[in-house]
């Protein structure tokens, strides 16, 4: 297991609120990861410094063999690179219908003039149908995504982050507004997602992160407080503290 | 393992309103050029034909803003400028090329054979009399060349749109404040063409443009006739192609950038450059329509360009239906032909005892409570309504 993303020291103040403190952090390819911690913690900012769409104070991001810098890459090369993302807030495009999300998505050349003249494939088309498949949509391709239920919004966002093929996906709290059954679906994407690439899960449901079975790391103000298998956290007094002491999922 | 496949159905299968629209512009040029003057039929007046030709030049113009504002949702307050400076454009050869004719007429007489300076000087004061002066201006340096005068009706706004798009774009100005910035560029460019040392005539702008050199000998009722068939060939060559790209994987894309622009980023699609095609190849139409237009208008002056002329563009596409085609067609030339029939004495007026409304005055409060009205009540227009009526058979 070679590291494929390498965060250290990245620093990021917002008005004079310290979001992110000297936080480091490494993953490897393939990984799965879990980032836990309470509210506020800075984990979608966390996510935010790594995709482009904030920069931070201070601090390096590398990726890939190369070891190059993402620092003051813009969101979309950071994309092209191989990095996608699920926001907390399921982000679908819901005038368009469910088969037009996954293809805009596909891992295809992405400038405009290759997309003007685009044409399908059938490969391209098996891929998208392997995809629905997985995220349980094949039935709604050719529905609007607005008409979707929020867990199959939040479904088709995972699969719009599979279809791009990334190496390092990171996911903002995909199971938040799912059913338990729904929820059991969604760890076993991500599980298999993680087979072949790395992929960092934020989540507040212990279930879940318990499910997912992997290392986690917890976030507190904007650094790691602890790093290790759920039940080694978990047996941190700190982190009993300052988070788990504060819901009922610490059993 | 599933039975559905991607369906591959055909373009026009997939846009059926290209269809009829083409089917429908064919029948009506055709019963217009029959019953026009040119054909001797004459049940439509040279000058009603037109007002026709303008019409689709106005409907070109318009789709072209439903695929900047309805699929891409730049809500652009200055494609107008692009239509007039390819009016102004084309209107520089029209009226050299012309006032040439008439000096060189004009000077044929005398003993001594002009020189080609004073042919020139001939010209100049003439089109440039009203400005009090005869200099010819920098920008005219091609006016003598039709070539190159129809090269710029695409080239000036093409590259208008690219550099002003390019710095918009790039500092991620949206929403208002880019109508706001938009509207600012058409403003300039009227100010500046206010000025009589713009070299453009100040007010008194190009006129004469009906009058097209070298067809002289044919009348007006078949040169308006040829300007109306032009018009609607463009329009439906314009109609194809912003169906082909609105039908294409970037239709997809710029509705994405609509709706949401910064998901499209983390996708990996650099939106700036799908903003900039976009509002560079619709300049590019808005100054092919104005070209065809002001030749039928006769005349061009700095006011058409104000800005209140593109909020007009918007408040047609609105009307007819953001995000179709066809709407943005049935907006402009219902908005456009009412308009005219209220303003020119055409609708009577309506005597209420204590008042009496002339249209000339309450056509504007009129147009503007429909618009109040539609985006209250068909947030989605005409095209909209029709799309219900379509579903429901
Ligand atoms: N763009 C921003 N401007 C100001 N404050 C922000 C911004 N983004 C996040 N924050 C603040 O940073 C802190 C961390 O937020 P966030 O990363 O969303 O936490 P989490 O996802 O762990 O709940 C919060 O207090 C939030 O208010
Ligand atoms: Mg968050």
């Amino acid at each position: 297991m070679t590291s494929l993303l390498e965060m250290s020291g990245i620093s990021k103040n917002f008005d004079g609120f310290q979001a992110i403190s000297n936080l480091s952090l490494q993953i490897g390819e393939p990984e799965l990861r879990a980032v836990i911690g309470p509210n506020g913690a800075g984990k979608t900012t966390f996510m935010d410094i790594i995709t482009g769409k904030t920069k931070p104070d201070e601090g390096s991001i590398r990726f890939g063999e190369d070891s190059r810098s993402l620092i003051g890459m813009s969101e979309s090369e950071i994309a092209r690179l191989g990095i996608g993302r699920k926001f907390q807030k399921p982000t679908v495009f819901e005038a368009q219908t469910v088969r037009e999300n996954l293809a805009m998505a596909l891992k295809n050349p992405r400038g405009p003039f290759s997309v003007l003249f685009y044409k399908k494939t059938r490969e391209g088309a098996a891929r998208l149908e392997e995809i629905a498949e997985e995220i349980n949509l094949t039935d709604h391709l050719a529905r609007p995504a607005g008409e979707l239920s929020h867990g199959q919004k939040q479904w088709l966002e995972i699969g719009m982050l599979l279809a791009q093929s990334p190496r390092l996906l990171l996911v903002d709290e995909p199971a938040a507004g799912m059913t338990a059954h729904e929820r059991e679906h969604t760890t076993d994407i991500l599980k298999k997602a993680a087979e072949t690439r790395a992929v960092i899960v934020v989540e507040h449901d212990m279930e879940f992160v318990r499910r997912l079975n992997c290392k986690v790391t917890v976030l507190h103000e904007g650094s790691v407080l602890a790093e290790g298998s759920l039940d080694h956290v978990t047996k941190n007094k700190t982190v009993v503290d300052v988070y788990l002491g504060r819901s009922d999922a610490g059993d | 393992m599933t039975k559905e496949h991607t369906p591959r159905t055909s373009f026009v299968a997939r846009n059926p309103s290209v269809l009829y629209l083409l089917m429908a512009l064919g029948l009506f040029t055709a019963v217009v050029a029959v019953l026009s003057e040119a054909t001797g039929v004459g049940l439509i007046s040279t000058s009603f034909v037109k007002t026709l030709g303008k019409t689709l030049c106005l409907c070109l113009i318009a789709i072209a803003m439903d695929v900047v504002w309805g699929y891409c949702g730049i809500l652009s307050l200055g494609h107008f400028a692009f239509f007039g400076i390819g009016g102004y454009a084309i209107g520089m050869w029209l009226m050299y090329a012309r006032t040439e004719i008439i000096v060189a007429e004009s000077l044929a007489g005398q003993v001594i054979p002009p020189t080609p300076q004073e042919i020139s000087d001939a010209i100049g004061n003439q089109i440039f009399g009203v400005v009090g002066s005869s200099e010819f201006p920098l920008i005219w340096a091609f006016a003598d060349s039709l070539f190159i005068q129809l090269a710029f009706v695409v080239l000036v706004p093409g590259l208008l749109a690219l550099i002003f798009g390019w710095l918009a774009f790039r500092s991620r100005v949206t929403g208002v404040y880019l109508s706001i910035l938009t509207q600012a560029m058409t403003l300039a460019l009227s100010l500046y063409l206010f000025q009589n040392d713009s070299g453009l005539r100040g007010n008194n702008g190009l006129s004469g443009l009906q009058n097209v050199p070298g067809l002289a000998d044919s009348g007006q009722d078949v040169v308006s006739l040829a300007f109306f068939l032009a018009s609607a060939l463009a329009l439906a060559l314009g109609y194809l192609l912003f169906a082909w790209i609105t039908d294409s994987k970037l239709g997809n894309i710029i509705q994405a950038i609509r709706d949401d622009e910064s998901r499209v980023r983390f996708l990996g699609y650099h939106v700036e450059s799908y903003k900039l095609f976009v509002f560079t190849i619709t300049a590019i139409v808005a100054g092919i329509a104005g070209a065809l237009y002001y030749p039928q208008a006769g005349i061009i002056n700095p006011a058409e360009i104000a800005p209140i002329a593109s909020i007009y563009l918007a408040v047609w596409v609105a009307i007819g239906g953001r995000g179709r085609l066809y709407g943005a067609v049935i907006g402009a030339a219902l908005v456009s032909l009412l308009s005219s029939w209220f303003t020119g004495g055409g609708a009577p007026s309506i005597n209420l005892g204590f008042y009496t409304i002339q249209w000339v005055d309450w056509w504007l409060v009129l147009l503007g409570g429909t618009f109040v009205l539609v985006t209250l009540f068909a947030p989605k227009g005409i095209g909209g309504l029709f799309d219900k009526l379509v579903r429901k058979s």
